[in-house]
């Protein structure tokens, strides 16, 4: 990394900034969350920006509700869940499932969905439900992973579906209108499926510069120029400054896939309720693979646990550091909340990296 | 594949037995390959001759999936790994016992390799197994293989590294890259595909001790950031001398691969384990000295000076990231999770 060209570019944000009082913008992925606190890019910004994380953190926004759906999974002797690390330690209802493996439930941490169809193949013993969540950059994985079931003929691999769309929650936000927002630091990785042009209303409609930037600190500071400069100059429009990997409509092979298995739907977001079409769920043709259906489970009501602002956390509402549970009852190793729990987590990443907050 | 050849391939519970399959097991398998004048006797105990002085004991049992990964094996990682617990407190490896609990079925062309490999990096060490035992588990009860070594280390004159003794303005050393072993062990497991171009940097770092001992500099600590990191160890450098720790990203060795595996997979390198690094506080003065030390140590070749211990209150470990920013460094969680997308 160039330390000079960061450097340039902070400047050149303390520049631009010179005539805001404050400028709010918020990343709305867990992973530029995080990455702008590992790379320290977050303390080398002027004080009028204010980042706000979004809900773009894959567990963060899974509602309650699903994790006492994936234990009451978990509790079956004929089902091994496979599931992306960072879900196993949530807490729900009746403990996570990380305490449901060390009573004996059948947990394989995986890396992707194709891990847990090899695992399915190699086990056609077991019924092994994958827990699919997260955003565009996991869905088109979990669509490629029921095909290929399909194709293969696998029996015993279902899953617990609950992805959820980014453009559809950052419309409801600003719809609500309760957080003041100026412009929003859009996802590389998200942005690479979905294509620039996805954007196109939350600057449109809605007014709010779109800037897409990848995670490298000197990218993600590109960023945040481009933005503070829109802002500035008053204007709202979609910029890429990472077009060496996001085009404008996207991964057509992607879309084909994820919209050969699923459809829009309604989906349930921790503490927002139902979004409509924010979500995906299965096409009739491929309800086979649907756990909910196939084990006759039911995602109960979303709550929170007492006193957590997970909710308002994500929704950008309440910083990590306004919950009275932070950093006290509710640390990395005894979270009370995902936020706390998910290496995407807003409060996680303000616990480990921002001194403030020793 | 026939029943007899099974037998002759893999372990069998009756080479748990203590009878004649037993005694096969280690006059075939184990023994030839550890032989020094303290194991040959096989009396009950080793009977060492000890100079007076200080000794160290330290013990360490090694579970590792899977058993032979990039770069080495659970039988290197023992050795390695007690050795190291022995060099960091400034003493010299003079004894290893290995306990070995074999699991039904394994092949014993794996635990050949694996003898090999305990005797070469007991060779690198020059530290003896003076004693041992192997017990045999039923079939899915052992994980393939599980070792116990225990060390002893003869401390020299003078020579005492503690965390006391560390003060403000003590420079911080690493001898190479880091997160090399978790990275090629996470690699391995899950079938990354990464495992040529990545492999486990576990070493005895007790030569690379000696000569950073032996250099004339005042070493005031050292320790071998294993799991948890380098982040676990400066934060408990940080707690227990209740001062603050500077470092630089752009100082601290990491690979290329590395660092774009550990980017993939959303793990922070600090967190991730070593298994052949060492981290040396060293008096300010010494630094430079302390370096050259390192570098001339075939383990040392890509050592740097990454941070110095400061006054700065709250004690914290601070992080001068490459962009030029700045984050704190804690200790991680138990077990550090791949991320999402």
């Amino acid at each position: 990394m160039d330390a000079g060209r960061t450097q340039r570019l902070v400047e050149k944000i303390h520049t631009a900034c010179e005539h805001l009082e404050s400028v709010r913008l918020m990343e709305v992925c867990g992973t530029h969350t995080v990455s702008l606190f590992r790379s320290g890019v977050k303390s080398l910004l002027p004080e009028c920006i204010k980042l706000i994380s979004g809900p773009g953190c894959p567990v963060c926004v899974t509602s309650q509700g699903y994790i006492d759906a994936a234990c009451e999974l978990a509790q079956r002797d004929d089902v091994t869940i496979c599931t992306y690390g960072d879900m196993v330690r949530v807490p729900g209802r009746s403990g996570s499932l990380e305490l449901q493996r060390a009573g004996g439930a059948k947990i394989v941490v995986v890396y992707s969905a194709r891990d847990a169809l090899k695992f399915a193949r190699e086990h056609p013993d077991r019924k092994v439900v994958f827990l699919a969540i997260g955003f565009e950059t996991t869905t088109p994985a979990t669509a490629g992973m029921i095909l290929e079931a399909r194709r293969l003929g696998v029996g015993n691999l279902f899953a617990l579906a609950a992805h959820k769309l980014v453009v559809p929650v950052m419309e409801a936000m600003l719809s609500a209108g309760e957080v003041p927002l100026d412009g929003f630091l859009c996802p590389g990785h998200v942005s690479v499926i979905i294509g620039c042009d996805a954007y196109r209303d939350v600057a449109g409609k809605y007014g709010k510069p779109c800037v897409i930037a990848g995670f490298e600190p000197a990218n993600m500071l590109e960023g945040i120029l481009g933005l503070v400069r829109q802002v500035a100059e008053g204007r709202s429009e979609v910029e890429n400054v990472y077009p060496q990997a996001v085009s404008t409509r996207g991964n057509p092979v992607a879309a084909q896939w994820v919209g050969q298995v699923f459809e829009t739907s309604p989906a349930i977001w921790r503490a927002m309720g139902e979004i409509p079409s924010s979500g995906l769920d299965f096409r009739p043709e491929y309800r086979r693979f649907d756990a909910l259906e196939q084990f006759d489970v039911k995602t109960g009501p979303d709550y929170e646990p007492a006193g957590c602002l997970c909710g308002q956390v994500i929704q950008g509402k309440a910083d990590p550091s306004q919950c009275t549970l932070f950093a006290k009852s509710c640390t990395p190793v005894q979270p009370v909340g995902p936020c706390m729990v998910s290496s995407e987590g807003a409060c996680a990443a303000w616990y480990k990296y921002n001194r403030a907050q020793s | 594949m026939t029943g007899k050849q099974v037998t002759d391939e893999r372990i069998i519970l009756a080479h748990g037995g203590g009878g004649e399959s037993t005694r096969q097991l280690l006059s075939g398998h184990v023994l030839p390959k550890l032989a020094n004048e303290l194991l040959n006797p096989l009396t009950d105990s080793a009977v060492l001759d000890v100079p007076a002085g200080r000794i160290c004991l330290t013990t360490d049992a090694y579970t590792v999936q899977p058993i032979v990964f990039p770069g080495g094996d659970i039988g290197r990682l023992a050795v390695c790994g007690t050795v190291n617990d022995l060099a960091v407190m400034g003493a010299r490896p003079i004894a290893l016992s290995l306990a070995m609990v074999l699991e039904e079925g394994l092949d014993l062309r794996t635990l050949d390799a694996i003898m090999d490999s305990i005797a070469s990096a007991a060779k690198e060490a020059s530290v003896p197994i003076a004693t041992g035992d192997t017990k045999v588990v039923e079939h899915a009860r052992g994980d393939g293989l599980t070792i116990t070594t225990s060390g002893l280390g003869l401390i020299g004159d003078g020579v005492s590294p503690a965390m006391g003794r560390v003060g403000e303005g003590d420079a911080i050393l690493v001898n190479g890259g880091i997160a090399e072993h978790g990275l090629a062990v996470m690699s391995a497991r899950e079938g990354l595909g990464m495992e040529t171009q990545l492999l486990s940097d576990v070493a005895p770092l007790a030569g690379l001790v000696a000569v950073l001992l032996e250099s004339g500099c005042d070493v005031k600590f050292l320790r071998d950031p294993t799991r948890g990191g380098l982040a676990g160890v400066l934060a408990d450098l940080a707690e227990g001398t209740s001062m603050s720790i500077e470092v630089r990203e752009a100082d601290i060795p990491l690979t290329p691969i590395a660092r774009h595996m550990a980017e993939l997979l959303g793990l922070d390198p600090l967190t991730v384990a070593n298994e052949g690094k060492l981290l040396a506080v060293v008096a300010a003065d010494d630094a430079d000295k302390a370096l050259a030390a390192m570098r001339d140590h075939p383990l040392g070749r890509s050592a740097a000076v990454i941070g110095s211990v400061t006054d700065a209150s709250p004690p914290l470990v601070e992080l001068v990231t490459r962009a030029g920013g700045r984050r704190i460094v804690q200790r991680p969680y138990g077990e550090e999770l791949p991320r999402i997308c």
